[in-house]
């Protein structure tokens, strides 16, 4: 009991960390507003087709996962925090206790490395903004960069 | 002189006890009544012509596995403790069927609970704990439970570990594999199956542990059961004698091998499996999956496996083949008299629900039965209880306003459902004659 108390705790202290940087977001990078891939609107649409396919079964079509076992999406600071976490939890999956609003998940994330930078970019800019959520949008360079941290 | 001191006090115990039976569950073994009245709209629950249901209790918390001693009283286990509290015990003092007493103790959460003899087992996602109970079947010192097993394997997935007893003093635990198919990488597309697969030494499968001996681990154990992905639901069955268990089929056929299988063929594939286990019993997991519309073991993608090829000569065949992915988390044999007398013997099985249907609706979140004769299924499982999730269909499980847990047969014959959303207890009777 302890020690997944502690196996928590570095999560929870990083929650709080994200969500104090989403208390300002002057400070985060703007978003251009064109990119060389569409900008963030064709970004949300080609996000949703591969949230489809890469996705759904265990988050849900509205984001809201499964009881116990598969996080929620919707509203949490995995989602709207630290995007470089965010990021981070795509390349390596996640495969440890997940707090959210009193509730723990069992299901580990498997990686999703495989995906292109493009890709991961579409699908977190479009889960970003969906089921609820507002947050800017992720870039392809933005994956490429904590890509080159994990390698 | 004590001889006969004993002999007095244990016929007063027993007529106590028949009393108490009588006043505070409509009386056991009463064939075909009850004098339990069903709510008005039967707790919302769809049930057979004849049945009718009430919430005996409710917003108690995740309720998961629950066990009605021979008076009445109710234990039920708690997912995660609340206010330090996992074990709650409910009594309907006045007899009218609705919970008016609570008390609760037994700080860790959990999922199994079983009332054996002297004695009320339960457990953690790693232990099983025992309390000695008095003459009225009540935990006599809630704060200081006896550690009968330790050391459990949780590795978070399929984390719970549910328990049964049988009559030769052993225990039976599930110890659920900590993956969903043994992959090299667990549920990454294409990552092919580890072989042999190393989770089976030590999970995937049932435990015998002896109910009498305290501080016990792994290798006081026996695995008593093998290839066995994760089992909620498991029953002791009087009348053969044997051990009946209901496993939770892989996820995710279309998600991991999307050029073998399709999306329609994922939501329904593989079954869910109930099998009558024996000392020795290897249910063939990772290496295979049963195929409830084909009637085969199939070889699972992970080995070979392409939906075509069979697998696993040697591994027990299912008693019963359900649908995919409805979670069977509760079973029970019923043995009662007041139900009429095609439910006797039969199996309850109480489905959580599915997660990994899309993109299908959800299914499951009922409970169903399965007609036994000389031990054997005779004739198709049919729904019993139906409603629990709400009016709509199911598109993802958190739509679903009760998820069905937990079975038990109280000492009427009355049968008890427990929903680990809201923490409702149901009841369902055969309606007063």
């Amino acid at each position: 009991m302890r020690k997944w108390i502690l196996a928590v705790m570095p999560l929870m202290i990083g929650a709080l960390a994200a969500s104090a940087q989403v208390k300002k977001p002057a400070r985060e990078k703007p978003v251009p507003a064109k990119q060389s891939t569409g900008g963030g609107a064709a970004q949300i649409v080609r996000g949703k087709a591969l949230y489809k396919q890469y996705c759904i079964s265990c988050h849900q079509e509205n984001g809201t996962g499964v009881p116990r076992m598969n996080p929620p999406l919707v509203k949490t600071e995995y989602v709207l925090g630290d995007k470089t976490r965010l990021i981070g939890i795509l390349l390596k999956g996640l495969n440890e206790d997940v707090e959210i609003n009193g509730d723990y998940f069992t299901n580990p994330m498997p990686s999703q490395a495989a995906l292109k930078d493009q890709e991961i970019a579409d699908i977190l800019s479009y889960v970003r903004n969906s089921f609820g959520n507002k947050a800017s949008t992720v870039s392809a360079a933005e994956v490429t960069a904590v890509r080159a941290t994990i390698k | 002189m004590l001889m006969q001191k004993t002999k007095v006090c244990l016929i007063v115990a027993m007529a106590m006890t028949a009393i108490t039976s009588s006043v505070f569950a409509g009386g056991p073994g009463k064939p075909g009544a009850t004098d339990v009245k069903p709510d008005a709209n039967n707790a919302g629950l769809k049930l057979p012509a004849g049945f009718g249901a009430l919430k005996a209790a409710d917003s108690l918390g995740r309720t998961r596995h629950i066990s009605v001693t021979s008076n009445g009283g109710v234990y039920v286990k708690l997912d995660r403790a609340k206010n330090n509290n996992g074990i709650l015990y409910l009594q309907d003092t006045n007899g009218d069927g609705k919970i008016d007493k609570k008390t609760s103790f037994g700080g860790y959460g959990g999922t199994g609970i079983y009332v054996k003899g002297d004695y009320l087992y339960a457990t953690s996602n790693e232990d099983i704990y025992r309390y000695k109970l008095d003459a009225q079947q009540q935990v006599i010192d809630p704060e200081h439970p006896e550690l009968v097993v330790t050391g459990l394997i949780n590795r978070r997935q399929h984390e719970s570990k549910s328990i049964v007893l049988d009559d030769n003093g052993n225990i039976y635990v599930n110890i659920g594999a900590y993956s969903n198919s043994c992959q090299t990488q667990d549920r990454t597309a294409g990552s092919m199956g580890m072989q042999p697969c190393p989770i089976l030494d030590s999970a995937a499968g049932i435990w015998q542990f002896k109910a009498n001996k305290l501080n016990q681990t792994y290798g006081d154990g026996v695995r008593y059961a093998t290839g066995l992905r994760n089992v909620v639901g498991l029953d002791w069955n009087k009348s053969l004698n044997q051990l009946f268990v209901m496993q939770h089929g892989r996820d995710q056929l279309h998600d991991l091998f999307p050029s073998l299988y399709t999306e329609k063929q994922s939501a329904d594939l593989p079954a869910e499996c109930m099998y009558a286990l024996k000392q020795g019993s290897d249910c063939g997991w990772p290496y295979i999956y049963y195929d409830q519309n084909q009637h085969k073991k199939m070889l699972a993608p992970e080995y070979g496996g392409d939906g075509k090829k069979t697998g696993g000569e040697n591994a027990e065949d299912p008693v019963v083949a359900f649908p995919g992915h409805m979670a069977p988390n509760g079973l029970l044999f019923y043995t009662g008299t007041q139900f009429p007398e095609k439910y006797r013997n039969g199996a309850f099985v109480a489905f959580h629900g599915s997660w990994n249907r899309s993109p299908e609706n959800q299914a499951g979140f009922f409970v169903v039965f399965v007609p036994f004769k000389d031990g054997k299924p005779a004739g198709k499982w049919e729904v019993f209880a139906d409603g629990f999730a709400g009016p709509g269909p199911v598109k993802s499980p958190g739509d679903a306003q009760h998820r069905p847990c937990g079975l038990a047969q109280g000492p009427d014959g009355s049968l008890y459902v427990t929903d680990d959303v809201k923490g409702t207890v149901y009841r369902i009777v055969y309606k007063t004659k």
